[in-house]
């Protein structure tokens, strides 16, 4: 039965933590309208809890360069299991219009396991809580099957240093 | 009888600590213009926290976390068992100082940070629940609580100065604005998240849990203010929380300077009127 509790739990109550990895802003702001009176996601439990260490839902916004791919594989190992990643806007899926730039490594999924892809430049709040919805299917499924929810991915973690470790 | 007593509200304090905190934080998202997270939001999100995966950021965290639980369970307790007010406010302070030696134990700056914001609140609102704690010894002559319950006058008659003392602490313990400044109760506006940063997944629902016990008990505490009836002491609970959930909406968080400056001068200024006027009529 407390098997059964949490596993709804899991569903109910997605805390997410968003990290900007240099977008315009634009879904940005997208992404805190969600939590407005218009769209109100705390309806769903859903909160915008500010630190990885207690969230369930990693949503990332604007293209990964090579500065900011450790800030971003740091707060995705943080968080701890079972949790989901969100991918928002074109900048998050691909690298959008700064693609070709110089500095940029390109979509989120070229870093961390994505989960969901929220299309739109910049996507719309609709679609977000649609892909914070979705996500919440893959977050029961990665509870049912453990194994999922640490499998590896073709990551680069060659020059990441882990400041985390437990002391 | 006083041991079934304090097993019962040891129980049945989590339960009704869930259904406050729903309740809570409906009545925040209606004043916000929301709808709000189901009743049980509360709940869920303890059962989430517990089945995650286990994060520890210093071998001692844990056993911080346990005394501090055991500390608002004890406490909570001893209130049923309608014990010693002293005792009762002494054993949650152990439990208040060992979440800080926990946010202490790890050096994040975050977690620091919030460890010394805790500890400066701490400072403020003890010297008020003892200052409190003696008002209710002048009026009935004991710290015990069946003391309290035996007057035939309810204590609000003889105090009224000094429950809006304690209305201070309550803000504080209860981590609403303006005093919320170690872990907010809205996580959104929190810098990380304060005290609590380093504690994660069954750490974070046991202090969760440990939290729910503590609003029982200061709530209990704030019944002692009526204890001649029911009705008047479920409107009197009823009132002073909805209070604290309107101020906690209209207020924007302060700095500690500010909190210091005026919960102190306030705090003090209204026990010594309460205190004057208690003289005058004899009681000491």
């Amino acid at each position: 039965m407390f098997k059964k509790i949490m596993e709804r739990s899991r569903i109910k109550s997605p805390w997410l933590v968003h990290y900007d990895c240099g977008s315009c802003n634009g879904c940005d702001i997208e992404t805190l309208a969600c939590l407005t009176p218009l769209y109100d996601v705390e309806r769903f439990g859903v909160l915008n809890i500010g630190n990885p260490k207690h969230a369930d839902v990693l949503i990332v916004t604007g293209s990964v360069n090579t500065r900011n791919r450790h800030v971003l594989e740091q707060i995705h190992r943080q968080m701890p299991s079972p949790k989901i990643v969100i991918a928002v806007g074109s900048c998050g899926l691909s690298g959008g219009i700064f693609k070709e730039a110089y500095n940029v490594v390109g979509g989120v999924d070229r870093v961390i396991p994505v989960d969901v892809y929220v299309p739109g430049c910049p996507a719309r709040p609709e679609a977000i809580i649609d892909g914070v919805v979705e996500g919440l299917s893959v977050l029961a499924d990665k509870q049912r099957r453990p194994d999922a929810a640490n499998g590896a991915v073709a990551v680069d973690h060659t020059n990441s240093e882990i400041l985390y470790e437990s002391r | 009888m006083i041991y079934a007593y304090a097993l019962a509200g040891v129980i049945l304090a989590p339960f009704a600590g869930v259904f406050i905190a729903g309740l809570d934080r409906i009545l925040t998202a209606r004043f916000q213009a929301r709808t709000g997270p189901p009743i049980l939001q509360p709940l869920y999100d303890i059962a989430k926290l517990w089945a995650k995966e286990p994060m520890i950021a210093h071998r001692f965290q844990p056993l911080c976390v346990y005394v501090y639980l055991a500390a608002a369970m004890v406490s909570v307790g001893l209130f049923f068992a309608q014990s010693d007010l002293l005792l009762i406010f002494f054993v949650q302070a152990v439990g208040a100082v060992f979440l800080v030696m926990g946010a202490f134990l790890v050096p994040s700056p975050f977690s620091q940070a919030g460890a010394n914001r805790e500890l400066i609140q701490i400072l403020t609102y003890e010297p008020l629940i003892i200052i409190v704690l003696a008002g209710i010894y002048l009026s009935t002559g004991s710290f015990e609580i069946s003391a309290v319950y035996a007057m035939d006058k309810p204590l609000l008659m003889n105090l009224p100065l000094l429950f809006i003392v304690f209305g201070y602490a309550l803000t504080i313990k209860l981590r609403k604005s303006p005093f919320d400044i170690s872990a907010s109760h809205h996580a959104h506006q929190e810098l990380v998240r304060g005290v609590l940063t380093e504690y994660s997944g069954r750490q974070l629902a046991l202090i969760e849990i440990a939290h729910l016990y503590e609003t029982v008990l200061i709530l209990g505490l704030c019944s002692l203010f009526w204890t001649t009836g029911v009705l008047g002491t479920v409107v009197l609970l009823a009132a002073t929380y909805l209070a604290e959930i309107v101020v906690d909406n209209i207020c924007a968080r302060m700095s500690f300077k500010w909190m210091l400056k005026s919960v102190w001068t306030t705090g003090l200024a209204l026990s010594a009127v309460n205190f004057a006027w208690l003289y005058a009529r004899g009681k000491f």
